[in-house]
């Protein structure tokens, strides 16, 4: 039972539909465009097919490449003491107000053929990531990581500390204790990050046409592909955009359904 | 007034202010436009291809110079995103295409006003880092082993030429990456990502700090006339007439012919 009943007060209400107006008619706008008559034809194209595969593996591994590093990351920014904590964790959002065609250029600098690192990586093991697969799951993982580190973090930090003392307590090495305690603990939360972290890797665009550029089954994902189809077709364009829509709806439905009921 | 009527006239006041913010948010565009448009000059909102952008800030300068009071603004881009921009209906007073193709967009979908004329043609060089280390001396050379290049996506003028030239030259090239412009194409070989790129020679002596322009023949078969056209829907149609014609005058071509450009 609601302690205070009554009106809604319309100062809440018509921002607040305005607000969902604002979000829910681009949508909208796309399903309403959508050239539903050419849809199978247009979806069969083999261009909308190679970009759509790609950007669901490249952003699969990207995070795989952000639970790699970015869950021992927020373990460190939550359980360890540390001098220059606060701004350790400040610079791991820095990605998230970057532009990313910034963060491409960025890791350009770093990674090019003439980066500080990337020049090594050539002459030493022949490795070269701008315009290869590679390059999209770096550019993506850059841009995507944060968002896993905050998730996991938070969780971390609002997860009860008994349960980790009570197994040093009993003999476990911390190691054991991060495993067997602190991962089952925070399983939700970790996979709300990894859900948020692999959205944003399958729409990520200024970091990877920057890093990786574009070309069709290589470095060509949907993002870059409804760009380029903006150019000329935007009939493709509606139905590149509206196929990256649904996925993206269906699988945060069916993760959210599966595994954060309660997160 | 008591606490509470207080309370609820400051709420409306707060969501009337939002109403009124989200409308002045959707009228913007056409609003300060009209506000300015109607002086003599006033605001230009010129969409221009990405070659364009050295010689027409300068032209915009100059005619800014010839014309107080008047101010231009510039959207450089991929001809073909500015012209889906303006069938869709960006507010946009002028529009100058790096291909009469993109034009045609425009103008098939009735948003020219009155016929566009040519003012530039344009030729691709290959351009190469500064002092040309591969020694790539023609089209050909682009295809050895090593070589990365950048060629702009076929969908953008500078793509579609290179294409031309390419299959003119019966030169097989894959290239690294399809840029989305000109610019683009160039920035890959500033970087020192790629080897070369085929861009407008115009673009490549914009650069010429760090990248060299290595002339071709086969240029000759894919050369770009650039229109310009004053667009019907103009939110400044006597600003937009004015800028047109100003660049086709002497002095805004003599900018143009020293970016490069050749005279149409």
């Amino acid at each position: 039972m609601p302690r205070r009943r009554g009106r809604v007060p319309a100062a809440l209400l018509i921002p607040a539909g305005l607000g969902l107006l604002f979000l829910v008619l681009p949508l909208a706008g796309l399903l309403i465009r959508a050239p539903w008559t050419t849809l199978p034809q247009r979806l069969t194209e083999p261009g909308a097919l190679t970009a759509l595969r790609l950007s669901v593996q490249t952003a699969t591994l990207a995070t795989a490449l952000c639970l790699l590093l970015g869950v021992p990351l927020a373990w460190v920014l939550a359980r360890v003491e540390f001098p220059g904590r606060r701004l350790v964790r400040a610079l791991v959002t820095v990605p998230l107000v970057l532009p990313p065609v910034v963060g491409g250029v960025a890791l350009l600098l770093v990674f090019g053929r003439r980066g500080l690192l990337g020049g090594w990586l050539d002459a030493t093991f022949g490795l070269t990531l701008p315009f290869t697969t590679a390059g999209v799951v770096l550019a993506e993982s850059f841009v995507a990581m944060p968002f896993l580190v905050i998730a996991v973090e938070g969780a971390l930090r609002a997860a009860d500390h008994r349960y980790e003392e009570a197994a040093a307590t009993l003999g476990a090495s911390r190691w054991t204790t991060f495993t067997h305690v602190t991962l089952p603990l925070v399983a939700p939360g970790l996979a709300a990050g990894a859900v948020l972290c692999w959205a944003r890797a399958l729409g990520e665009f200024g970091a990877t046409i920057t890093f990786a550029g574009n070309y069709p089954g290589r470095t060509q994902t949907m993002p870059l592909a409804v760009y380029l189809a903006l150019e000329t077709d935007l009939e493709s364009a509606i139905v590149l955009s509206l196929v990256l829509l649904v996925v993206s709806v269906g699988i945060l439905v069916a993760l959210r359904d599966r595994w954060m009921t309660n997160a | 007034m008591s606490a509470r009527s207080m309370r609820t006239a400051v709420a409306v006041l707060v969501a009337a202010g939002m109403v009124a913010a989200g409308l002045a948010l959707a009228g913007c565009g056409a609003g300060d436009d009209q506000a300015t448009g109607g002086t003599e000059g006033g605001r230009v909102t010129v969409f221009a291809a990405a070659s364009l952008t050295e010689s027409f800030t300068r032209i915009g300068k100059d005619f800014e110079a010839a014309n107080p009071g008047s101010s231009v603004t510039f959207n450089f881009a991929g001809s073909s995103a500015l012209a889906n921009q303006i069938t869709q209906g960006a507010p946009a007073d002028v529009f100058a295409s790096a291909a009469p193709a993109n034009m045609t967009t425009v103008t098939e979908a009735g948003n020219a006003d009155g016929t566009p004329s040519t003012f530039a043609r344009n030729q691709l060089v290959i351009a190469v880092p500064r002092g040309n280390p591969k020694g790539v001396a023609s089209l050909t050379d682009l295809t050895g082993p090593g070589v990365k290049v950048a060629l702009c996506a076929s969908q953008v003028p500078c793509g579609a030429a290179a294409r031309t030239a390419l299959d003119a030259a019966g030169v097989a090239l894959t290239p690294v990456t399809l840029e989305q412009d000109v610019k683009g194409a160039l920035a890959k070989v500033k970087l020192g990502e790629v080897d070369a790129a085929l861009v407008y020679r115009t673009d490549a002596r914009a650069a010429s700090a760090e990248v060299t322009g290595v002339e071709f023949p086969e240029s000759a078969r894919a050369v770009n006339d650039y229109p310009i056209v004053a667009l019907k829907d103009a939110p400044n149609p006597t600003g937009a007439r004015a800028f047109v014609a100003y660049v086709r005058s002497a002095p805004a071509q003599a900018v143009l012919a020293e970016a490069g450009f050749q005279a149409p």
